[in-house]
């Protein structure tokens, strides 16, 4: 789509190009220098503002941070995979007092924002959970219901013919389920299931709101200190730590649907399972 | 006593949320879609501008967002004396990558003949895109664009945590007044949102059985 709305650029138009280029880098650069100039004279960036992230104290206070912003991403994922798989097998069954629970569930926590439902579990439950895990209780039923609706778009991308085939060999619909359909579909749905991830972990980010330790209340405790008082610096460094970890999921993700694609398997996408046909698909 | 209160409330947060929805919806629906002509110009910087505005904004989370914008565009004498504004700010980049996505996978459904027609008249870059393949493009992207939408809504509430008062915000603030009120709280809360996504998904179905592409 992209080279045939445009000719190949000639040299006059590489040439009005570069020009282009050069002033619209230096109005860009113009700006960058500007904000930081104003949050240098402000006194928001100076390099005193830098210093603490070269301490070793505050480096692996920001690593335990961030370990456990991981540890609470992965043990959420965990969870709303199995949530999610139960819920799908719900929502796909053919008894009606399975079903539609099911799909009650699924939609109302896809509709409630995660911070209402972790603040809620946690100002009910919190004595007894602990932020730890109001904020993992949270983000299961939240990623777990998203995660079904993946899930059931898979099993129903699996060809008609594969349930048709184990039903013919005499299986059960457990045994089709577990044995034929589940296989299949997991493939398809990885890149989902790892976009998921990403944004589990950024979610993760929420449990600043509770008080939950994690990468942004460590980050919050260095720049509430009157010793550093820096928080855009903290918020530099939180954004590219996250930006780093999510970017590399993202690419991976796109890989393994690259190569899902050319072994010739469909590949579901997030989208897929809101409403009607796919609508980000290539043709 | 509390249902009054109660209602009373709930009808001043929800309209703070919608505000906050209304106004991130449409500048970043403006500003996706401008990153989205930046992403399939002919011009290489800008497709480059285009692509790490999205890795960078697509991959923060929306509570650092928040964080820096807070604090940081006030230094810059920007939006000195509005949270409210602030936070418009922050969800609306936020979005605006999302969008982004959505509108370019868009233009990448709209068949290539389209283009090659546009361009065969003597259409320029911006008048086939302006023309011809955008508004394909947003009619192939209904329903995506509204999941889109529905998660803004649902982001507006982070907003709680940096001091605007909206629907979220009410759940802890009734609390104080109301103790064990907590349940029916944070049920007429949700329903608040769940109207808001089911009226937006309500609008995307109508408009995907009007303009849609049926395949």
């Amino acid at each position: 789509m992209n080279s045939v709305m445009f000719d190949i650029p000639g040299p006059a138009a590489r040439r009005r190009q570069l020009i282009g280029t050069i002033i619209g880098t230096l109005v860009v650069a113009a700006i960058l220098g500007w904000v930081l100039w104003t949050l240098w004279s402000e006194e928001q960036i100076t390099p005193d503002q830098w210093e603490p992230f070269g301490e070793p104290d505050i480096i692996s206070a920001l690593f335990e941070g961030l370990l456990a912003t991981l540890r609470a991403a992965a043990v959420a994922i965990v969870l709303a995979v199995v949530f999610g798989a139960i819920l799908a097998s719900g929502r796909l069954s053919e008894h009606a007092w399975l079903r539609w629970p099911s799909i009650a569930i699924i939609e109302f926590f896809r509709a409630v924002p995660l911070l209402l439902l972790i603040s809620f579990i946690f100002l009910g439950f919190g004595s007894t959970l602990g932020t730890f895990y109001s904020l993992v209780l949270g983000l299961m039923l939240y990623n777990g219901s998203v995660l079904a609706e993946i899930f059931r778009a898979g099993i129903l991308a699996v060809p008609r013919g594969q349930t048709e085939a184990g039903y013919a060999i005499g299986l059960r619909k457990s045994q089709v389920m577990r044995q034929i359909l589940a296989p299949q579909a997991v493939a398809s749905m990885l890149p989902a299931i790892i976009s998921q991830c990403v944004v589990a972990l950024k979610d993760t980010a929420l449990g600043f709101v509770i008080g939950a330790s994690g990468i942004v209340n460590t980050g919050e405790s260095i720049y509430i200190s009157p010793l550093y008082n820096n928080p855009l610096a903290v918020g530099f460094v939180l954004a590219a730590v996250f930006i780093v970890i999510n970017y590399s999921l993202s690419k991976l993700a796109t890989w393994i649907e690259a190569r899902q694609r050319r072994e010739g398997r469909s590949v579901v996408h997030v989208n897929d399972t809101t409403t009607g046909p796919a609508a980000g698909g290539i043709h | 006593m509390y249902l009054s209160e109660l209602t009373s409330r709930l009808a001043d947060g929800f309209l703070v949320t919608l505000q906050l929805l209304g106004w991130s919806m449409l500048i970043a629906t403006v500003l996706g879609t401008a990153l989205a002509a930046m992403r399939v110009s002919p011009i290489p910087p800008l497709r480059a501008l285009g692509v790490s505005y999205v890795n960078v904004f697509r991959n923060t989370p929306l509570v650092v967002l928040f964080l820096i914008t807070v604090v940081g565009l006030p230094e810059l004498n920007l939006l000195t004396g509005s949270f409210f504004w602030r936070a418009v700010t922050a969800l609306s980049m936020y979005t605006a990558a999302f969008v982004c996505e959505v509108v370019r996978s868009g233009i990448n459904t709209v068949q290539v003949g389209q283009a090659e027609a546009a361009r065969s008249v003597g259409l320029t870059f911006t008048q086939t895109l302006r023309h011809v393949v955008l508004p394909q493009a947003f009619r192939n992207v209904i329903p995506p664009l509204a999941s889109v939408y529905i998660a803004l809504t649902k982001n507006t509430s982070v907003a709680s945590a940096f001091g605007i008062l909206d629907l979220t915000y009410q759940l802890s603030d009734l609390i104080e007044d109301f103790p064990g009120s907590l349940y029916w709280n944070f049920i007429s809360i949700a329903a608040c949102y769940i109207l808001i996504v089911a009226v937006i998904s309500g609008a995307a179905a109508l408009f995907e059985r009007r303009v849609g592409v049926s395949r």
